[in-house]
Formats: structure tokens, sequence, C-alpha cells
């Protein structure tokens, strides 16, 4: 990704030095040859629409270029490979926290393996901040109230800046830390210390505690959804619509149930905003992703269009 | 023609009719109005510029050790909210705008003398509002007043700011409505639409987005207020709001405003080059329809500052191939100004040296520009010190060096003395220089990847080195700008009387006294020429003294 960027920015840089030096040049050209000289007079032009299409239709081309390939880069930056590791972010005022899918827990330092795609979804406590990662030419802003997400592909072992981007307050600047990229079997080793307690595991846990397990039953006789295999999938809603249950779906749905109510369903659930914390939902939004892997309980029907409650 | 003379035996211009501090702050003539302005802008522009000196301090060294963390945030705040809001956005419009387009035009004064002074009471007075923010403790929002952090999480003046830059938006929206009603029911007999100076059109563009777009900003931040001292849930959505919604409704004016800036200063460089190329611009529709074009245009690329804000990748490209577009008529204008010279009788004084420094870092501003309209590598650049560099190659090293040249091309007219051209010449050479030296090196430590707003870098020394260049350019810079305010004031007294018309210049405002009287002309002028009739000007510049 760095080098498609890299590649990307060279290209520009060239095309726009050589568009300044051309502009440079003819301007002090100008300014040179045809300073005031005694018994010579300004030559009056009209203008020329054949010069002004030509300089108008070939800078678009060239800015087509730009568009296209700037865009083929930001598709890819933008679209995570489903077989990404997976690292729940939460930013707040003035430090990033981070959590593995195997339950360890960073503080401003983000231990990932080389040579494979990690997959950030982060959200915020407070205000917006920004993961910026300069060696990896990426950027996303982390915002309070729902997730966004970001990739990237390290190859090279080593420590990298991750800096906050977003103004975020006083110690913005403080809100600095780095992502150590480790050779694979350092990482296995690393990850296996502790003894953690996988993510989806806690989900699962806190989603007994929290009684949600007494509606959305894995059958078709609860209140709620049955969840099984519904993560990543379209599910038809009360009023029509088709949402892809994504991260984002399953966060609104747990702090704001009344948003979409699934076909076939009531709004009886009731909210547990402010009642959770982010790394919490976290945890749940990992256990729901768990059940979507796994094969749905009814085959050939997402939950979604699963038979309405008797 | 009947010249009206005063008892001393002067001839009685729009500065000496009348005396006395009433005469000015009740005055409804334009061309004192102009003054008024020029006064407020100047003591905001080195406000706003002594504040930009102690960023730069404070970054000669990577620990944060000058000021506290606090105080770099509310430096950087009120210099930007100062430069835009009460430098800036009024520079042009309220002072040169302000004083030539009636007389341009053949008129006697704006459409609505009394709105215009009014719109610098609302200036003065959100002047005063802003001050008063300033001196009770400062406001460290960032310019941009980003949610939820301004209206939730910072415990500054957050509230006076906002109502500040809102009743200066008022201030904005009255001079673009008047120039608007003036440029279309004002004009002398003869002045055609096609016959007007470009700098007439670049205000009529300018206007336009003053009036279409400032309405919006003063909307979003009367929200910004009202959920800070109300708790509404419009953009926190910790009460059911959406940040982003703030994003949209403020670049929705704040980008358009960045045309805002460049447009008039567009129109002043048009002058300039064609006064010292002895030309008629090349290409005068197309130069016309580009500055429309810009405007127009411009409402619809604003987000293109929110590519990793949380958009949809499908408005993410939408808005990047709309912001290629804009470029296409700022490119035209480039080209067809370089066109201009071509066989010209060129010479090189000051405000012609401001306006070739205007092509030169405008074209670097606007190429800066393709780069982060690219979306992959906005990804990385935005936010960094690389749109630090950007945007100030478009404001400072274009808008700034096209009201100078403005500023020195017209002193003649607007004060009826001469500036010292051997001076004027050393400061347009050190505004080029400093300002190079200071926002160069930004371009490189954006892509090495120095965050914006950053206090303390101290766990990044390599970006000291350029953070150093880039300091002592800002002193070159600041001398740069001096220079010209301490030779301005000492030619009001001991400048050269300025001829009628010094650098035998095209236009209506060279065909009447320097200074002018108050209602302009004696009679009706009658117009019968195309703008930039350089053919029918016999006589070249004047060689500088």
């Amino acid at each position: 990704m760095a080098n498609n960027v890299d590649a990307l920015f060279v290209f520009l840089l060239v095309v726009s030095a050589m568009m300044t030096l051309s502009i440079f040049t003819m301007v002090i050209f100008f300014a040179v040859r045809y300073r005031r000289q005694g018994g010579r007079r300004a030559e009056q032009i009209e203008g020329s629409h054949a010069l002004e299409i030509t300089w108008s239709i070939i800078p678009f081309c060239v800015f087509m270029v730009f568009f296209v390939w700037g865009a083929v880069i930001y598709f890819r930056e933008r679209t995570p490979p489903p077989d990404s590791a997976e690292v729940y972010t939460v930013a707040k005022q003035w430090m990033w926290k981070f959590e593995h899918m195997e339950g360890q827990r960073e503080i401003n330092e983000l231990h990932v393996p080389a040579g494979r795609n990690v997959k950030m979804i982060m959200t915020s406590q407070d205000v917006i901040h920004s993961f910026f990662v300069p060696a990896f030419r990426i950027k996303q802003d982390v915002l309070p109230g729902r997730y966004t997400v970001a990739w990237f592909h390290a190859t090279k072992p080593g420590t990298y800046h991750l800096f906050c981007a977003e103004y975020c307050g006083t110690m913005h600047s403080g809100m600095v830390g780095s992502v150590v990229v480790m050779e694979p079997k350092d990482y296995e080793a690393w990850m296996s210390g502790g003894g953690n307690q996988p993510l989806a595991l806690t989900g699962e846990k806190l989603f007994s505690e929290l009684g949600c397990v007494t509606c959305h039953r894995t059958d078709t006789q609860g209140r709620g959804p049955n969840l099984v295999g519904v993560f990543g999938k379209p599910v038809l809603l009360e009023d029509g619509r088709t949402v892809t249950a994504d991260e984002n779906y399953v966060r609104e749905s747990i702090l704001q149930p009344a948003a979409k109510i699934v076909n076939g369903f009531k709004p009886v659930m009731p909210t547990f905003q402010g009642q959770i914390s982010d790394e919490q939902l976290n945890a749940l939004v990992a256990y729901v992703k768990s059940l979507g892997q796994q094969p749905s309980g009814q085959p050939g029907k997402s939950v979604a269009a699963a038979s309405p409650q008797p | 023609m009947a010249t009206a003379v005063l008892e001393t035996g002067e001839r009685e211009t729009y500065l000496n009719r009348e005396y006395g501090i009433q005469s000015w702050l009740l005055t409804v003539d334009h061309k004192r109005i102009a003054l008024l302005y020029l006064m407020g802008i100047t003591f905001f522009f080195f406000i706003g510029g002594f504040f930009a000196l102690l960023i730069r301090l404070e970054l000669l060294t990577p620990a944060g050790d000058l000021v506290q963390a606090d105080t770099y945030n509310k430096l950087f705040t009120m210099h930007g909210q100062i430069m835009v809001f009460f430098f800036l956005i009024p520079s042009v419009p309220a002072v040169l705008g302000n004083f030539l387009i009636p007389i341009m035009i053949g008129a006697k004064d704006l459409a609505f003398p009394r709105i215009n002074l009014l719109s610098w009471y609302l200036y003065m007075i959100a002047g005063v509002m802003m001050l008063y923010t300033i001196l009770n403790g400062g406001v460290d929002t960032g310019w941009t007043f980003y949610t939820p952090l301004s209206t939730e999480f910072l415990k500054t003046n957050v509230v006076t700011a906002a109502l500040a830059v809102f009743v200066a938006g008022f201030s904005s929206i009255f001079t673009g409505l008047n120039f608007i009603v003036t440029i279309h029911r004002m004009r002398a007999p003869g002045m055609t639409w096609n016959r007007l100076p470009l700098f007439v059109w670049a205000h009529y563009a300018t206007s336009l987005i003053q009036v279409l777009g400032t309405p919006v900003l003063a909307i979003s931040l009367v929200l910004v207020a009202l959920e800070r001292v109300l708790h509404l849930g419009i953009f926190n959505p910790a009460l059911g709001g959406d940040p982003l919604l703030f994003q949209h409704l403020f670049w929705f004016y704040s980008h358009p405003a960045v045309y805002i800036m460049i447009l008039p200063g567009m129109g002043i460089v048009s002058e300039i080059v064609c006064c010292f190329s002895r030309k008629r611009i090349f290409g005068y529709k197309a130069m016309a329809m580009a500055l429309l074009g810009i405007a127009v245009v411009g409402f619809l690329v604003w987000a293109h500052h929110m590519f990793v804000a949380g958009i949809s990748l499908y408005a993410a490209l939408i808005f990047s191939l709309l912001s290629y577009f804009v470029a296409v008529p700022s490119a035209i204008k480039v080209f067809n100004w370089t066109a201009t010279m071509y066989k010209g009788s060129i010479t090189y004084q000051t405000p012609m040296l401001y306006a070739f420094g205007f092509v030169g870092l405008f074209t670097m501003g606007g190429l800066t520009g393709l780069f982060l309209a690219s979306l992959g590598v906005d990804v990385h650049v935005t936010d960094t010190y690389f749109v630090i560099a950007h945007f100030h190659y478009i404001m400072v090293g274009g808008m700034v060096m096209a009201y100078l040249g403005g500023m020195h091309f017209w002193w003649p007219k607007i004060s009826g003395r001469m500036y010292p051209e051997a001076w004027g010449r050393l400061a347009a050479l050190l505004v080029f220089v400093g300002f190079n030296l200071t926002f160069f090196p930004q371009f490189v430590l954006g892509y090495m990847g120095m965050p914006r707003r950053y206090w303390d870098y101290s766990h990044s020394p390599e970006f000291q080195i350029l953070n150093v260049l880039s300091t002592a350019g800002a002193t070159i810079l600041a001398v740069g700008y001096l220079l010209p305010m301490v030779y301005f004031l000492w030619s009001m007294r001991y400048g050269k009387p300025a001829p009628d018309n010094p650098w035998n210049a095209a236009g209506l405002e060279w065909m009447i006294p320097s200074p002018p009287s108050t209602y302009n002309f004696e009679e009706q002028p009658v117009v019968s020429w195309e703008a930039y009739n350089y053919d029918e000007i016999k006589e070249e510049v004047p060689v500088a003294n």
C-alpha cells in the first residue's frame, strides 16, 4: 500500500514539477524577452479559443489520470480483505486502547505480525480522533458513536509512529504511540503470553450476564431475532429496507434498538446506551460476529427472513 | 470641468473635504469606509501574524517548551480565526473592492451606502467580540470548531468566538449584497458586462459566494452555540447527534470561502498584469467565465475536506472527481495570465513583482491541491503539514501577494501619494523569499508525516531541521510585511504627490484625480471602450524613480 501511494505521489510530483517549471519558464522568458524596449510597442492579442481549449483539455485529461489512480488506491484502502486479523480500538483523550481478538489488551502500543492483513475496528469514547500511521500511509478518523475501519498489511518488522491526526484537545500532540511489527513467530510468542480470554468469549459471557440470551435465542421462539449466521448478511427491516449486518449495525442495535427493527419483530428491546462501556460493546460485537461465522440456525434462510414470532 | 477648491487653495478630495472623527465614523462614502476597513484588517493582520510568529517559535524545538499546550492550541486557533474571518475574507473586497468597484463602473457610490457603513460596524463589533474572546482567555477549538470537541469538551470561550464569527459573517453578507446590486444597477452608460474590468467580475463572483454560502456558516455556528449552552443533540452522538453533520455544514461554507479569499486576488492580478504588460487580457471572456465557474463548482467540492472523516466510499469518489473539475478554470486563468505577457512591453514595478509572485505561488498551491484531491494521496497527507503548506500557498502566497500588489498599484489613487519604489521592490522580494522558506519545507514535513496542530514533536526529532528553516523564513516574512506598513504610512506625509494616472493604466479609476473627490466623477462618464484598451493608450508605464 505504501508503495502504491508513493508511486502516485511521485507521479504527481513529476507532472506538477513539469507544469510549474513550464509556467515559471514562460513567465521569466516573457518577462525578459518582452521587457520594455524603446521603439517596440506591445502587440495586442485578443485571445485564442483554440489555445484555451487546448490548455483546458490537456490538463483535464491529466487530472483524470490523477483521479482514477487515486480512487483505485482509496478503494483498496477502504475495503479490508475478509481474512484480516481484527483489532478493536477505543480512542479517548489522550490515549489509544487496543484489544486483540485473542484478548490481549494494549495501550498506545500495537503489536501486529508482519505479512498479515490487520483490520482496525475503531471508535472513540469522547471527541473525534484520527488513527494515522505515516509509514503505512493510512489515516482514518475515529468517531464517537460509531465504528470506522482501517486496514494495513505491514511487511517489514520494526517500530513505527502512531499519531492522532485530528485535533482533540490539550494533549493532542501527546496522543502518540507506536505500531510494533513483529516476525510472525515472535508475534505468536508475544500473543501466547498472559493467558487472556478471547474477545468473543468475553462477549458471550456478557451476552448471558446482560440477559440478551433470553430473547435472542438460538431457535425461532425468541422475542428477538436469532443471531446465528446473521453477521455480514443482509437483514430485512420492518419498514422494508435492507441493511447489511456489519459492526455499526450491531452496535446501533444494542445502543438504539428501536432505530432499525428487524422485519417481523416488535421494538421491545431496552437500550443499553450508557450502561455498557465501549470495551464491553466491542466484546458483544465480536461475539455476534463469531455467531455469524457459524451455520445459520435455519439452513437456507437468514435470520432476517426467519419466520416472525407467533 | 468644475473642480471644487478648498479655501486653502487645495483641490477638494474625499480625504480633505471634512475633518474630525465624526466625519469618518458617520461617513457613507465608500472610499472612506474602505479606509476604515483598511485600519481594521491591518490591525487584525498583525495580531494574527503575531500569533503565527509565536507558533513558529514554539516549533523551533521539538519539545513543548515556549508555551503551555493549551496556550499553543489557543494560538493556532486564534491565528486561524483572525486571519480567515477578520483579515482574508474582508481584505480585498472590503478595502480595495469597496474603494474601486463604484469608480471602475462609473458610479458615485455603492447602491446602499448606509448598509456599507453598517457592514463596517458589524465587522468592528465582531472584532471587539473576538478581542474580548482573546483577552478573556482565548479559545482553543481550532478555527474549524469541530464537534463534539467544541460543543462538549472545551472549557474556553467557544460561544463568544462563534458569535464573533457569526456577526462578522453578516458584515460579509452585506458587503456581497451591496456589490451584487451595485454591479447590476449602477454601471455607467456604455459599461456593459463585456466591458467590466475583471476586478469587478471577480468581486461579482465573490459576492455570490458570500451571499449564498455565509448563511450556512452562521447557522452551523449558532447550532454549535446552542448545543454548547442547551445541550441539544445536534452534533454530539452521546445526545443522538451526528458530528459529521457539523463538518458538512462547516465546509459547505468554508470551502467556497477559500474562493471568497482567492477570486478577488485573481481580479487584482488581471489588472496588474495587463497594465505592466501594456496588453489587453488574453481571452477576456474565458477569464470572466472561469471566475464564475470557480464560484459555482466551488460549492460542490466541500467534502474533499472529509475523505478520512468517515464519509462513504462513493461520496468520496464523487467529491474527488468534482474537485478536479474546479481545477480546470484555475488552470485556464494561470495560462491566460502567462499568455497576456506574450509580446507585451513589460516593466517590473512593485505591483508587477507581486503579480509574478502570485502566478508562481498560486500555481504551486493549485498543483499541490491536486495531490489532496487525489484520494489515495489525501489519506496520507491530510491533517499534516502538507495541507498547511498547500493552503498557505493559496492564501498567503496567492491572496496576500495579490492584496499587497493591489495596495501598491492603487495606493497612489487612494492616498494621492507615491510609495518609495525601491523599498517596494525590496519588500516584495523579502515576502517572496520569506514565504517560500517558511512554507516549502512544510510540504516535506507533511509527507514525512508530521500532523498539524502538534505542540510537541519530541517523539520525532527528525522533523526539527525543516521546522527551523520554516521559522527562519517566518522572520523574513515578518520583515517583508512590516516594511510596506512603514513606508505606506511614511508616504502619506513624505511621498511624492501622485499624478492622476501614475502607471498610464486603463480603466475609469485612472481618469479621475488622485485622490478622487467625494462623488468620484464631476460628470457622468460614458464608456465607449473595452477593458484593458492599452492599444488606445499611447504612453508606457513611466520609468520608476
